[in-house]
């Protein structure tokens, strides 16, 4: 079977200008800088990194939310850049659906649970009401709802049940491509993993395309085909799920899994510590924007920005691993 | 002597529905300098056992313990003013969420001078030195300048640090940690966790975290408690707890974890943790249990040897008395049919 690329993005950036106000002076967030990366029909990919480093704007522009500042996006083969028509914009749109982090904020507490699954079908469809209503209780038996279930609020619900309702949604509207955005990290470890298996199996079933966001690496070990690490709105790795995790290079890449707790007492190991926190991206350090914290640092890295280039391994963008520095 | 000693503790709560237990007869002792920890999903009471403790459940809460000693003091029977003396400086404890357990109207120095004058008295010019020092203990940078910080100009991190830095203040003999990472990034989490490992040794505080993350649990505890459902299922040290968990419950949890996962589908536990309105007979694990019995359905267990089942596992595998199993190699899988609730079994077979 041929490999379908359905979504590929190149050089995508996303910038917010700050107003300057009576004492403040204006600025630019480079909330995204450049990130590139293929995305396959039935593959994950999971985006990693600390809060503020751009998982999330990149969430937001893969769905449409948001528009690109610079760089190109290409959905199921379309450029969204040259979708006009309000046609154009309505297929595209429905090629990517995304699910939440917080299942009891995301799903209205006032509709039903097939009033919540119905509406991309009344909005985006023009099927009957009894159509709609077969579709969404084939839905709730495919993600593990009972029928009954249907006309409940959604207080009625466990939090893992919510999240099965915020995945029937999003997958309403038969996407290729579905944004994760750290779908399991409110729930208990038991409920996780359900939710996990869950979504294994409608990604074999529905051959969709995950983009996969979390901070925890164990799940992303677990569901991931390949990863991309990012800081600071900057991609730093980007490899298979083999690869990053069995011969991490880039030095934050070795930081964040040394940091990830094993559930294993009798396991001793050297944690790479790291100093401070995320810096304010609304002022970066100069040239590579991790210097700050790595251990690595030296001179260059203060002064020129690392390119990611492609090592043994993965993609890398650090001068540290590309001069073979340790 | 231990430094606190809980016997039989248990808290109901009148609800419009009857009466609650959220807490059933839980035991927890821990020795000067130890570091216990408290794990089990959401709903197990891991928070409400300890905020009885430290006094702070509303009116509608009924507390009842055999024992509930503290340093040689009964936290019983000590009037509301005793406690206040003990609490906050001897006991002190952390939540969840830094940025909403700071006063947002008042500076951090302000918080934890207020703090210190309570419990210590001193000068304003002392109160504000040791601020600045304890500041500087849990590792903020330029301490005299974030004095007059708020709240919100703060990261999750540095408010979690300033939390620690307040409730280590007057020396506690006992630290309560609730879920004191669960809101951070794994990197900041790494830090905070060694900073309270490393006040535990340097001032030989005991520490009791309660947490739903196995992996926290593994690099920090020594002990751990695990809880379902209001009730204490096992009790062990922490190697032994992870290398041969002996209740059902503990081995499912474990066996959930993504990273012991064998296969890509993970084996999860089924249904979810009772409620008031959904309690199940007998065992509470039961309906979830995939090693459940008739006898599990009917008859409560009874505490043995720190663990509260009736069948408990060896090596992950129930043993010889468990009816169905005929003998210590069988995979216990034959008994599994009619426990599961039928979604996803657990074990050999996904």
């Amino acid at each position: 079977m041929a490999v379908e690329t359905v979504l590929k993005a190149n050089n995508l950036k996303r910038y917010y200008d700050i107003k300057g106000g009576m004492f403040a002076k204006g600025g630019t967030v480079k909330a995204l800088d450049g990130a590139s990366f293929n995305l396959e029909a039935g593959k994950t990919l999971a985006v990693v990194g600390e809060s503020g480093c751009g998982k999330s704007t990149l969430a937001r522009l893969v769905t449409l939310i948001e528009k690109p500042t610079d760089g190109e996006l290409v959905l199921g083969g379309f450029d969204i850049g040259s979708a006009h028509t309000a046609e154009e914009k309505r297929t595209l749109r429905q090629m990517v659906q995304i699910v939440f982090q917080d299942p009891y904020g995301s799903l209205n507490p006032r509709q039903k649970v097939s009033t919540i699954l119905e509406e991309p079908l009344k909005i985006n469809t023009s099927m009957s009401s009894a159509e709609r209503r077969t579709e969404v209780l084939s839905m709730m038996s495919r993600v593990g709802l009972r029928p009954e279930q249907a006309d409940r609020y959604p207080h009625m619900f466990s939090g893992g049940q919510r999240q099965r309702i915020a995945i029937a949604r999003a997958l309403m509207l038969r996407p290729k491509i579905v944004i994760l955005d750290e779908p399991v990290s409110a729930l208990d470890v038991s409920i996780q993993a359900q939710v996990l298996n869950l979504l294994t199996d409608l990604q074999e079933e529905m051959n969709l395309a995950y983009l996969f966001i979390s901070h925890d690496l164990s799940v992303v070990r677990h569901i991931a085909d390949d990863v991309l690490v990012m800081y600071l709105g900057q991609p730093v790795e980007h490899g298979s799920r083999e690869e990053i995790f069995s011969n991490p290079q880039h030095p934050y890449t070795k930081a964040l899994l040394s940091a990830t707790p094993v559930a294993d007492p009798s396991r001793k190991r050297e944690r790479i510590k790291l100093v401070g926190e995320l810096p304010s991206p609304l002022n970066p350090p100069s040239g590579c924007t991790f210097h700050p914290r790595c251990p690595l640092a030296n001179e260059r890295c203060k002064a020129e920005m690392p390119k990611l280039a492609p090592t043994s391994s993965a993609q890398v963008s650090c001068h540290a691993v590309a001069e073979g520095r340790s | 002597m231990s430094l606190l000693e809980i016997r039989n503790l248990s808290v109901e709560f009148e609800t419009a529905h009857g009466l609650f237990r959220a807490v059933d007869s839980v035991d927890l002792e821990i020795d000067q300098g130890e570091m216990a920890a408290i794990v089990g999903e959401s709903g197990s009471g891991k928070s409400v056992s300890m905020l009885a403790l430290m006094g702070l459940l509303p009116w509608t809460a009924r507390i009842t313990a055999d024992r509930m000693n503290f340093d040689g003091k009964d936290l019983l029977t000590i009037s509301q003013k005793e406690r206040r003396k003990i609490i906050g400086k001897d006991i002190s404890m952390i939540f969840q969420e830094p940025m909403t357990s700071l006063n947002p109207c008042f500076t951090v120095g302000y918080q934890i001078m207020e703090v210190i004058k309570e419990h210590l008295g001193g000068t304003r010019k002392e109160l504000e030195a040791r601020a600045i020092e304890l500041l500087g203990l849990v590792g903020i940078p330029a301490p005299e300048s974030r004095l007059r910080a708020f709240p919100h100009q703060m990261s999750g991190g540095m408010n979690q640090r300033v939390m620690i830095a307040m409730m280590i203040a007057c020396n506690p003999r006992l630290l309560i940690a609730d879920e004191p990472t669960t809101a951070l990034d794994v990197t900041i989490q790494a830090q905070i966790l060694e900073l309270l490992q490393d006040l535990q040794h340097k001032r030989g505080m005991a520490l009791v975290l309660i947490t739903h993350d196995m992996g926290v649990v593994a690099e920090t505890a020594e002990v751990v408690n695990v809880q379902y459902a209001g009730q204490q299922v096992e009790r062990q040290n922490v190697v032994d707890l992870f290398a041969k968990p002996q209740h059902p419950y503990t081995y499912a949890l474990l066996s959930a974890l993504p990273e012991r996962a064998t296969g890509k589908r993970l084996p999860s536990i089924p249904g979810v943790v009772p409620g008031l309105l959904d309690r199940p007979t007998g065992c509470l694990f039961n309906p979830r249990c995939q090693f459940a019995t008739d006898k599990c359905r009917s008859t409560p267990p009874a505490l043995h040897s720190k663990v509260l089942c009736h069948y408990p596992l060896v090596d992950g595998k129930p043993t010889n008395n468990h009816p169905g199993v005929s003998g210590p190699g069988s995979s216990g899988q034959g008994s599994s049919g009619q426990g599961s609730s039928g979604q996803e079994a657990l074990g050999g077979n996904v």
